[in-house]
């Protein structure tokens, strides 16, 4: 999977209370999620965001609660990818399981700045900032995980095995 | 090589003699939680697989906490939305108004949960039940929803870090002051993906109560689990309560730790963090003279019966500040009910405190207590972070029940 787009960069610790605000969980609807995420933080970035452009954070992005209604807003806002320095966990396993492609790249989320331009290369674990003309090896997903991402999310690995498929595998 | 008591709870889970920390492996569930805001959203996918029936219709726990009793029409729906999944799949524990509680409150006070075992929710806060000596972990909706499906998960086996606290503790330092201040020496992503294990002689004389607060926090650290080994006080507390025969782990001597942390507990203060990080944890004393406008007393970190003792303790015969609205909320029916039984409710009622239902409410910022603009709040919950009990411009600050209480009070934020 390769992505191009545009940064939005933000900060240490962005809690999913500010990516989604809980006077918003009371939907399970993503465009109506979509329509508040990052309201706590950036006012304006709903009014800002494009499809394919790209999240660009520094460390223990999603940190927080467990909804995950915060990687679904996010994808729904037309985010294409988010880069990190570090995850929180349940926001970096939700975000696989519900397919909102994301990658571990210190050096890229770090030195990004809003508005560059980022291509995301999530096979090779490749960063290309296009605007500083930089480029930075993340960190590719275990094989484990590869695998959920290949059967394009957990549900289906669910599907296969409830279908008499595979049996818990490893 | 040995051990850490979550390597075997994980390792008996995946029917394995030994399991090593960054190993990926299916580990078999005790039991599988949700919520009235986590569950709505598990359920659809779960339907969306095909499943039909959930794998253990006993060991799978919905519970209405968040925005109940319902604080709008669309809250409203999602209840009726996990009542109806609840019904339609014959679940035995589902816990709704009147019956119900805050989840991580409700599932050891009924013995859902046993030592040994391995759980996941979908609610950060399900670290809660290491306190048993438990592995259990928060997760997302999706993940729910394959537990409730196949009755697995699949997790990396972490690595684990020990805090040993010894010492005898100040008085009026409880394990809300211990984890605010681990948490204010680690940071929020101290434990990224670890296990945080509590051990030593101020953890071993901590009351089950007192545990449950400090494993509750251990996500606010970064950390996947927290966990107490478990010693004669979870036996104690287990008995005549938990269902399943409880499996008494312990780690070995030898077991590898990615660090260990030691603390003497007689050197921590009061804490109060700061907003809007629960990192910013300082001694309450630095904060003397810092208005409030609220106060609230409860949650699934602070709502249990020796919670509302200790406020009760400072308020008795006393009234809050005319400046403070004070909401305590206790966690459970149960805790209600013994709280009546000893006088605290009326305790609370003299003070002119509100005394609320069970529910998540304010914590998250859903009902029972929004803040405006401007205003501020001491709470017994777990997150101070930006717009969480209200308003975008409004302030958390994070303390124990005493410092609640006593802040309740003064009006301004206190220590007894």
């Amino acid at each position: 999977m390769m992505f191009e787009g545009t940064v939005f960069k933000f900060g240490r610790n962005v809690d999913t209370d500010v990516i989604i605000p809980a006077r918003y969980l009371s939907t399970t609807d993503p465009q109506e999620l979509a329509a508040h995420v990052m309201e706590d933080i950036d006012p304006g970035f709903v009014g800002k965001v494009k499809a394919g452009d790209i999240i660009a954070a520094e460390e223990n992005f999603g940190c927080g609660s467990s909804r995950e209604q915060a990687p679904v807003a996010i994808r729904a806002a037309g985010i294409a990818c988010v880069v990190a320095v570090s995850f929180a966990r349940i926001f970096y396993r939700n975000a696989i399981n519900i397919g909102l492609p994301i990658l571990v790249c210190p050096g890229a989320a770090r030195e990004a700045g809003s508005g560059d331009l980022l291509r995301v290369d999530l096979d090779r674990g490749e960063v290309t900032n296009l605007t500083k003309q930089k480029k930075y090896q993340g960190d590719r997903f275990p094989e484990f995980m590869q695998e959920i991402v290949a059967a394009g999310g957990l549900m289906n690995r669910v599907k296969e095995k409830l279908a008499g498929g595979r049996p818990g595998s490893s | 090589m040995g051990m850490t008591v979550t390597e075997k709870i994980l390792a008996r889970a995946c029917g394995r003699d030994a399991v090593q920390a960054g190993e990926f492996i299916n580990a078999r569930l005790d039991l599988a939680l949700a919520n009235d805001i986590t569950a709505p959203l598990a359920i659809k996918e779960f339907e969306a697989a095909g499943a039909k029936k959930v794998w253990d219709p006993e060991r799978v726990v919905l519970v209405c906490d968040h925005f109940v009793p319902n604080k709008d029409i669309r809250s409203a729906e999602q209840a009726k939305f996990v009542r109806n999944f609840a019904r339609r799949q014959g679940l035995s524990n589902f816990y709704d108004v009147g019956r119900m509680g805050i989840e991580h409150v409700i599932l050891p006070e009924k013995g859902l949960v046993a030592p040994g075992d391995v759980v996941i929710g979908a609610d950060s806060h399900t670290c809660t039940y290491g306190a048993l000596g438990a592995f259990a972990t928060g997760v997302g909706s999706t993940d729910l929803a394959a537990g409730m499906a196949t009755g697995e998960v699949w997790l990396r086996v972490p690595e684990t870090i020990r805090f040993n606290l010894k010492g005898t503790p100040g008085k009026y330092v409880t394990g809300k002051d211990y984890i605010l201040y681990i948490i204010g020496m680690i940071g929020v992503d101290g434990a990224l993906y670890a296990a945080m294990e509590f051990a030593g002689g101020a953890v071993a004389a901590l009351s089950m109560d007192g545990r449950f607060t400090m494993c509750n926090m251990a996500i606010e650290a970064g950390g996947k689990s927290g966990i107490v080994a478990p010693d004669a006080v979870t036996e104690d507390y287990c008995r005549g309560r938990t269902r399943r025969q409880p499996v008494m782990l312990a780690g070995d001597k030898d077991a590898a730790y990615a660090r260990v942390v030691d603390i003497d507990v007689a050197a921590i203060e009061p804490q109060v963090a700061r907003p809007h990080l629960p990192s910013n944890a300082v001694p309450a004393s630095e904060l003397a003279d810092l208005k409030v406008d609220q106060v609230v007393i409860g949650s699934c970190t602070n709502g249990r019966i020796e919670d509302l003792r200790m406020a009760a303790e400072v308020m008795r015969g006393r009234k809050v500040s005319p400046h403070v609205r004070t909401i305590v909320i206790p966690g459970s029916q149960e805790v209600y009910r013994q709280a009546m039984r000893e006088g605290l409710i009326d305790i609370f009622i003299n003070a002119e405190a509100a005394v609320s239902t069970p529910t998540c409410g304010p914590c998250l910022g859903g009902h029972m207590g929004i803040l405006a603009a401007g205003e501020r709040a001491v709470s017994t919950t777990n997150r101070n972070f930006v717009g969480r009990m209200g308003h975008v411009d409004s302030e958390v600050y994070l303390a124990g029940p005493y410092v609640a209480a006593a802040t309740a009070l003064a009006g301004t934020v206190a220590v007894p």
